[in-house]
Formats: structure tokens, sequence, C-alpha cells
């Protein structure tokens, strides 16, 4: 705006004074006028937009791209409770026995809540047989207990590939480096996944009752 | 000198009077003094000590507040017809419109001020010293005209009572500007108070079109039937002249005044009610009241009643000249949009509120005394400004009176 | 000639009492300059840091502990978005209070700037149909889904348009924030709010010294006055550090989401490009930054 009234009244001023006086003989060059008016245009602007470039808000394309792209989760321990891994100390003494039966004398506690598509599966589908400090995919590959993610992800795909990029479970960490993971099985009994209810916390005081 | 001998002999004038005017006096004393101190609580404790809640965050205070800025507009709108039927009285009536827009205008700066969380902080809506939002906020813009309204008219009451006092003649082309210009400032303060509502589309009661237009048809009811009053007792109390019809017409004007105002609210009625969608809920709340909550049920209804009942005072010829009926009718109008203003107009958008929940508000003793304390500044001040204006006027309370020895010379 | 003697003394006396009172009041001074505090905008680098240099010296009087205000500005090319995941939500009130925990909100009189409204499933979004009071033994409660609503923080927030002092506006990491040493306590942008998400200090707010944050923000969540308007600022004093909001990590169903919408490997684009997103009173356009979506 400043600069276009600038120049208008730069023109107008230049035709007043003709061409035949000798002072301004020299700036009726027009590339000195175009450059005074390229001076006056990125000046006037930066002048004003000091304010402006404080508070302007990021053009989309401008991203912060520093998330860090996870290739191995770095995920929190396996919630094992006290002493029952390794597995093998006990299981080591025993043959295994791969007929699918109701478990009485141990793990008896994990049989009775067991629901996982308890109808179709039992405990041998995800632990393995011979190796039972490790799970099992359902192409026979082992997998560590860290990585019981894979396993889960088998049929819950979706929310594996969520889970990946952060969208799935609890989020906590950097949003802008590393976040923190936690194993399905971390909020997720195995044996019994569906969430138990919560007691909430109380409801906001009623306005009526701020005095 | 000269100044101090006014003002001391202001003072005099203000202090002398009849019984029924110590009585006044009196009164309103008692009542600044006792909302006073009901402003005091809010002042120590906060405003917690009203019935505002986030919910309700405006409420009784900025209801006063529109209400008196309707009859801050309304009264200078009164020159029109002054102009237009020849009225003989056009300066007094000027002055003491502008009066009363005048109190009116400090009374809506004193509700303002009553109702902000700060009021210290007042200075930062100021352009300069502070950061006024111009013209984005259209509480700045408000403010702006407010104030620019209320330098007019001080300025235009200050000099006509000026020259009058030193026996001068007023400089017309000073005044009469001024004057022309404070008839669409008073269209400009009401208007933008309700664009102040209207601005906001969160706010599904006030998102109206009709909003603005209702505001000014409502403005000139009530505005002009304090005038009414007023006049009456000037004409009886002092040598102010003003003929039964012109009287009479200021009654007319304001019948046209309610239709319209009539018209407006049937239009609003209509196109909630009929088409009920979610929106109704806000009117619903006003009229019927949602469930259990039936508290404003009462102040909206009694305001329609009111109203109807004071239309029809006015409307038929034979009641408006009656002057019994048509001061009912003046009370009767006047409490209508006042009930309307300050609560039907304000509760209902707050409640239920954006997220579906009902908090029910209704005015806490210390709004009310608040509320009771502006008023009775306004009203004393108003008083205390008449009364000179009426000396100087009427009463020859001017240069010569002060300075017998002048006239000698 | 006596008259203007006495005037003339009338004058000194006065002036003279007028300096000594000023110069008595002389320990009065700095409430004088925190009166006279301008607008945080317009505050230069050197203003700022004794502003908040004092700050910290008069809450450590206050509350007897040692506190850290941050008036960090945004990070470069951040603009931060939020979501919300409809199906897991389950209505606990977890986030609000850990969001009391974190910002210090007033316990008396209550502030909560999340508000967690229960809906009825048949019903959809239906705000009048919904209430904030539920309170059964156990949530979910069958039949019902739960939406908590807070700052959507708006790209066209109507609160900082009628803001007749400015005391609001937008910083450039898309958070709205509130100078609290400037809000005159008009509560316009309250009445503008559609999402009811800014609260006013009616009383003096009550923060128990043990339960204090001390990481603040001077935008955030530094203890507030009687008679400001305070809200949700997507816990400023975290954000910028790199962290999480408290209510995105303390839900314990995981159904809150927290990110930088210019990034395209974050979760949140991630979310809006691959999930089924919705905003609040979309009709209004304010353009919230604050997404609801249904992940499964």
């Amino acid at each position: 705006m400043k600069e276009g009234i600038f120049l208008v009244h730069l023109i107008l001023f230049e035709k007043k004074f003709n061409m035949k006086d000798k002072f301004y003989r020299n700036i009726k060059n027009p590339g000195i006028l175009w450059a005074l008016f390229i001076v006056l245009f990125f000046g006037c602007n930066n002048m004003e937009s000091i304010n402006k470039e404080l508070y302007k808000v990021p053009d989309e394309k401008e991203g912060n791209k520093k998330t860090e792209k996870a290739i191995e989760y770095a995920v929190e321990a396996p919630p094992f409770s006290d002493g029952i891994f390794p597995c093998t100390d006990c299981h080591a003494n025993f043959p295994p026995k791969p007929e699918r039966r109701e478990l009485v004398e141990w793990h008896d506690d994990i049989s009775a809540i067991f629901d996982h598509d308890s109808e179709n599966r039992w405990c041998l589908d995800c632990h393995d047989l011979n190796n039972r400090d490790s799970l099992k995919l359902a192409s026979g590959k082992l997998l560590d207990f860290k990585e019981s993610y894979k396993l889960c992800g088998q049929c819950h795909g979706e929310k594996l590939r969520d889970w990946k990029v952060g969208v799935h479970g609890k989020r906590t960490g950097e949003w802008n480096g590393r976040k923190e993971y936690l194993l399905c099985v971390h909020c997720h009994n195995p044996h019994s996944p569906k969430f138990e209810e919560l007691k909430p916390e109380p409801p906001p005081v009623r306005q009526e009752d701020i005095k | 000198m000269n100044f101090i001998r006014f003002i001391t002999g202001s003072i005099r004038i203000i202090f002398r009077g009849s019984k029924t005017y110590y009585a006044w006096l009196i009164l309103l004393l008692l009542l600044i003094l006792w909302g006073g101190s009901g402003y005091y609580g809010q002042i120590t404790h906060g405003l917690i000590s009203t019935h505002m809640r986030d919910s309700v965050s405006w409420a009784f205070y900025i209801g006063n507040f529109t209400f008196l800025v309707g009859v801050a507009a309304a009264a200078v709108m009164l020159v029109i017809p002054a102009y237009i039927y020849d009225w003989k009285p056009i300066k007094e009536i000027v002055i003491f419109g502008e009066l009363l827009a005048v109190c009116a205008v400090i009374m809506c700066i004193s509700f303002i001020i009553v109702d902000i969380g700060n009021p210290l902080r007042f200075w930062h809506m100021l352009p300069l010293i502070g950061t006024m939002n111009f013209p984005s906020s259209m509480l700045s813009w408000d403010f702006f005209v407010l104030c620019i309204y209320l330098l007019i008219n001080l300025f235009v009451v200050t000099y006509l009572l000026y020259c009058i006092f030193y026996k001068k003649e007023y400089n017309k082309s000073i005044v009469l500007p001024l004057v022309l210009i404070s008839i669409p400032m008073a269209v400009a303060i009401h208007t933008t108070t309700a664009f102040l509502y209207n601005a906001l589309p969160g706010r599904i009661f006030w998102n109206s079109a009709l909003l603005a237009p209702r505001f000014l048809a409502s403005a000139f009811c009530s505005g002009p039937a304090i005038l009414l009053i007023l006049f009456q007792i000037l004409r009886k109390t002092t040598k102010f002249e003003i003929k039964d019809e012109a009287i009479w017409k200021i009654a007319e004007l304001m019948v046209y005044a309610m239709f319209i105002y009539l018209f407006f609210t049937i239009a609003e009625l209509f196109k909630e009610f009929y088409s009920g969608t979610e929106h109704i809920l806000y009117w619903k709340y006003l009229l019927f009241g949602i469930g259990d909550h039936k508290e404003i049920v009462p102040y909206s209804w009694s305001s329609i009643i009111m109203g109807c009942i004071a239309f029809i005072l006015f409307l038929i010829p034979k009641t408006r000249r009656n002057f019994l009926t048509l001061n009912i009718g003046a009370f009767l109008i006047y409490g209508s949009v006042y009930v309307e203003k300050g609560i039907a107009l304000i509760i209902p958008a707050f409640t239920p509120d954006v997220l579906g929940q009902t908090y029910v508000y209704t005015p806490s003793m210390t709004e009310i005394r608040t509320a009771v304390m502006v008023f009775s500044l306004g009203f004393l001040l108003f008083t205390f400004l008449s009364k000179i204006a009426i000396a100087i006027v009427f009463e020859d309370y001017n240069i010569d009176s002060l300075n017998p020895k002048r006239s000698i010379k | 000639m006596k008259k203007e003697n006495s005037r003339r003394s009338f004058i000194k006396n006065i002036s003279l009492a007028t300096f000594s009172a000023l110069a008595l009041s002389g320990c009065d001074m700095k409430a004088f300059d925190a009166f006279l505090q301008k607008n945080f905008k317009t505050l230069s680098k050197n203003e700022k840091d004794s502003i908040i240099k004092n700050l910290e010296i008069k809450y450590k009087e206050k509350y007897g502990k040692e506190f850290h205000v941050s008036d960090k500005p945004a990070i470069e090319g951040t603009l931060f978005g939020y979501a919300l995941d409809l199906s897991k939500c389950v209505g606990c009130r977890r986030c609000v209070y850990a969001c009391v925990k974190e910002n210090n909100l007033s316990r008396d009189p209550q502030i909560h700037y999340i508000e967690v409204l229960q809906m009825e499933k048949e019903k959809g979004i239906d705000f009048a149909h919904s209430t904030a009071q539920y309170n059964p033994e156990k949530v979910p409660e069958k039949g019902y889904f739960y939406v908590p609503v807070q700052c959507q923080q708006c790209r066209k927030p109507q609160c900082v348009t009628v803001c007749p002092v400015k005391a609001t506006w937008q910083e450039p990491d898309g958070i709205v924030v509130v100078d609290y040493n400037w809000c005159i306590g008009c509560r316009y942008c309250m009445a503008a709010c559609p999402y009811g998400a800014r609260h006013f200090n009616w009383g003096e707010p009550d923060v128990p010294a043990e339960e204090l944050n001390t990481e603040m923000h001077y935008l955030g969540n530094r203890p507030r006055m009687k008679g400001v308007v305070e809200k949700c600022t997507f816990c400023i004093q975290r954000a910028r550090e790199g962290k999480y909001p408290a209510c995105v990590e303390i839900c314990p169903v995981g159904a809150r989401k927290f990110g930088n919408l210019l990034d395209p490997d974050s979760e949140i684009r991630y979310i809006l490009e691959n999930k089924r997103v919705l905003v609040l009173k979309q009709e209004l356009n304010f353009q919230p930054k604050f997404y609801y979506f249904f992940g499964s």
C-alpha cells in the first residue's frame, strides 16, 4: 500500500518536472526508479511484518519432521508376575503334554478366567509346546515375550498398525521424539483381554453448590 | 472565581427544596448505602458473591447495562419529533433528554465496572496506553461509541446551560450539528450493543437477525416513557410549558414503536415454534420452562402482559389522552422492557449452556443490592443535574443572580 | 495579597503531601509496577525476564517452594492437534483430575478444564440430552458413550476476536493463551466460546501448597488470581518441552492422541488420514484442532 502510493507520487513528480531538467534526467533512467521501488517494497514489508512474523501460523508444508520413526519398538518389560519367568525353571522338569485340557493343579487361575476365543483356542496355540520361554506365531516361528505384539498382531492387524504409529494404546513419551511404547499385554490381559469396568472419579461440583 | 461561585451556588440549589424533595434524597441515600455495603462484599470476596457461574457468565448486571443503553438512546431520539412537530420547548427537551442520556450512559459504565473481574484494569481498554482490540471486538466498539455519545451529550448540555447561565446566545453552528450527530449516535450505541450479542454464533438464542431491530424498537418504547413522566412533573413544578398535544404525540410515537416490537416478537416466535428445531430449547426455557426448571417463566410472561396492556392503553385514543391511564401505561411499558432486557434477553441465551447442561440462575442479594446502588446513584445524579438545569432554565439562576453588584455597572 | 499567599501556600502544602505520600509508599512501588505491567505481547525480552523473576520470588514467598516459570516461545514449525477416540473413552474422568493437578486448578471454587459428557448411544452426539453429572458405580454404563470436551484450540477462535483488550491470542503453535495479568475479567470470551472451554475465577482460587506443580509457563499453569479467565492450554508447559499433555498421558484406555499437525509422520496426521474424524459444532466454522474419531 505504502509503496504503491509512493510510486504513484514518484511518477507524477517525474511528469511534473519534465525531462529537460538536468537533475531529473538522472533519475529518468527507469532502472533507478525500479531499484528505489524494490528497496522500498521489501523494506516496508519487512517493517510491517515484524509483528506478523511472530504470530504467523506456519503453513502446513513447513512442518517440523522430527518424529522418530521406530524400527524396533523399545517397550517396557513384559509384566510377568513374580517368579513366573523363566518358564523352563519348572517346565524343564516334566514332559510336555500337547492335548487340550482344563488346567487344575497349576495355572488354574489363568484357566478359570480364560476367554480369549476360548472356543477355538487354548494355551498351546500361543505358547510353544517345546520352548516354554517363547511364544509362537502361526507359522511356527518362535517369538520372545518382549515381541509379543507381533503375536497379537496376527489376528489384530489393524490394532498393530495403529499401535506402531502410536495411535493405539496409552501414549507417553515425546510427541516429537521417542515415544514410549507399552506391550499389548501391559493393558490387555492376554488370557482375558476385555477391560474391566472402572470406578469413575467424582463428578464436577454442581455450579449451584459453588459458594 | 465565577466558576467556584457557580459551584457553591449550585450546591445551595441542590440542597434547597420541598419536603418531598428531601424525602426523595434521603430515600436515595439510604438505598445507596444499603446497596453500597452489598457491593463492598462483592469487592472483597469477588464475583462469587453473585450467582453468576461459568454456565451463566453474563446476567443481571449486563441486563441492566443493556436496558440503560436503550434508555440513553431513546432519550435523545425525542429530539427528532420535537423538530418535526415543532414543539415549542425544543431547547428544554434537548437539555433534559440529553441530561437523561448522560446519566444513563454513566450508569451503563458503572454497571460494566461492577461486572468485570478487575475494574482497576479498565485502562487496558484504552487505545494508546492499553491495547484496544478495535475493530475486531464488538465490546471495544461499544466502549468507543458510548464514550463518544457521552462526550457529545455532555458537551451540548453544558454548553447550552453555560450560555443560558451567562445570558448569551448559543452558537447554533456548534450545537445544531452536534445534536444532529447525536441522533444517529443514539441509534449507533443501541445497535452496537445489540451486535455485541449478535456477534456470537455459539449462542443460538441471540443468533437472530432481528435482534438489533428488536433492541431499537424496545428502546423507543421505554426511553420516552421516562421523559413522559418527567415532563409532567416539570410542568407541575416549574415554568416548563409543554402542550398536552406534545405529550400525546410522544405516546402516539411510542405506540408505533410498540407495534413494531410486537410484530418482531411474533416473527421470532413463528420462526422457532413453527419449525420446532432443537434451537427452540432457549425460547422454550424462557416461556414454558424445561422440565422442572421454570424459574424465569413468571418474568417473561409478566413482561409480555405488561407490554400488551401498555400497548392497548396507548393505542386507544381515549386512554391515551387520560393522564391517569397514560402514566399507568408508561410505568407498565418501562417495567415490561426492563424485565425483558434485564432477564428475558440474557438468561435464556445461557440456559441451557453450550454443552447442554442447565444451571438455574436467579440474581443474588449482592447483585440486587449493587444494582440498586447504581440506579440510586444515577437517579441522584439526574436529580441534582435536573435541579441545577431547572434553576438555570426556568428560575433565572444565572450570572446576574450570583453577582448582584454586576448588574449595577 | 492575603488570598494569593494562602493559595500559594495551599498548593505548596498539597504538593509536599503528595510527594511524601508517594515516597513513604516506596515499598509499594512493586505493586505499582505490577499494576502498570503491559500486555505480554508488547513486552521486551528484558521486561519479560524481570517479570518472571519477580513472579518466582513472589510464589516462593507465598508457597515456600522453588518455582520455575518458563516463557518459552512456540517451537518452529509446530501446530498442535489433538484427537480423541470416542470408541475407547469410558468416562472414568482420570483426565479431568490429572489436568487439575498438572495445571494447578483451583480446588475450591472448583475449576475443571475438561468436562466429560455422558450421551446415549441411540441419540448420538446430542448436547441437549447429555449429562456431566453421571456417577454410577462403574463406567462405562451400558447404552452410553462418553464425550470429554475441553478447549478445542480453534483455528478461528472467536474468543480471541471478541476480547476487548487483546488479553487472549493464538500463539504460532496454535495454542490459544491468556495473559492473566492483562485480563480485565469482562467474560465476553466466555459468552463467545461455544464449547464452554473458558473458565472464570469467581473467587480467589485455592490450590493446596503441597499439591502445586512447580514447573510452570507464564501463559499456562502459573497460579491465577481472582477475576481472570483461564483455559486449557494443551499443557503449554509440557508441550513446548516435547512432552504430552497430562490428559494424554493419564488416559488408561489410550483414547487421547496429540501431536504436530505439520509433521506428516505424527500420529495425529495418521488419525486424520485413516480414521473417521469429526469435530463438534462444525457448522459454526471455528475449525477446531481437537478432533473426535471412532477408532474401532
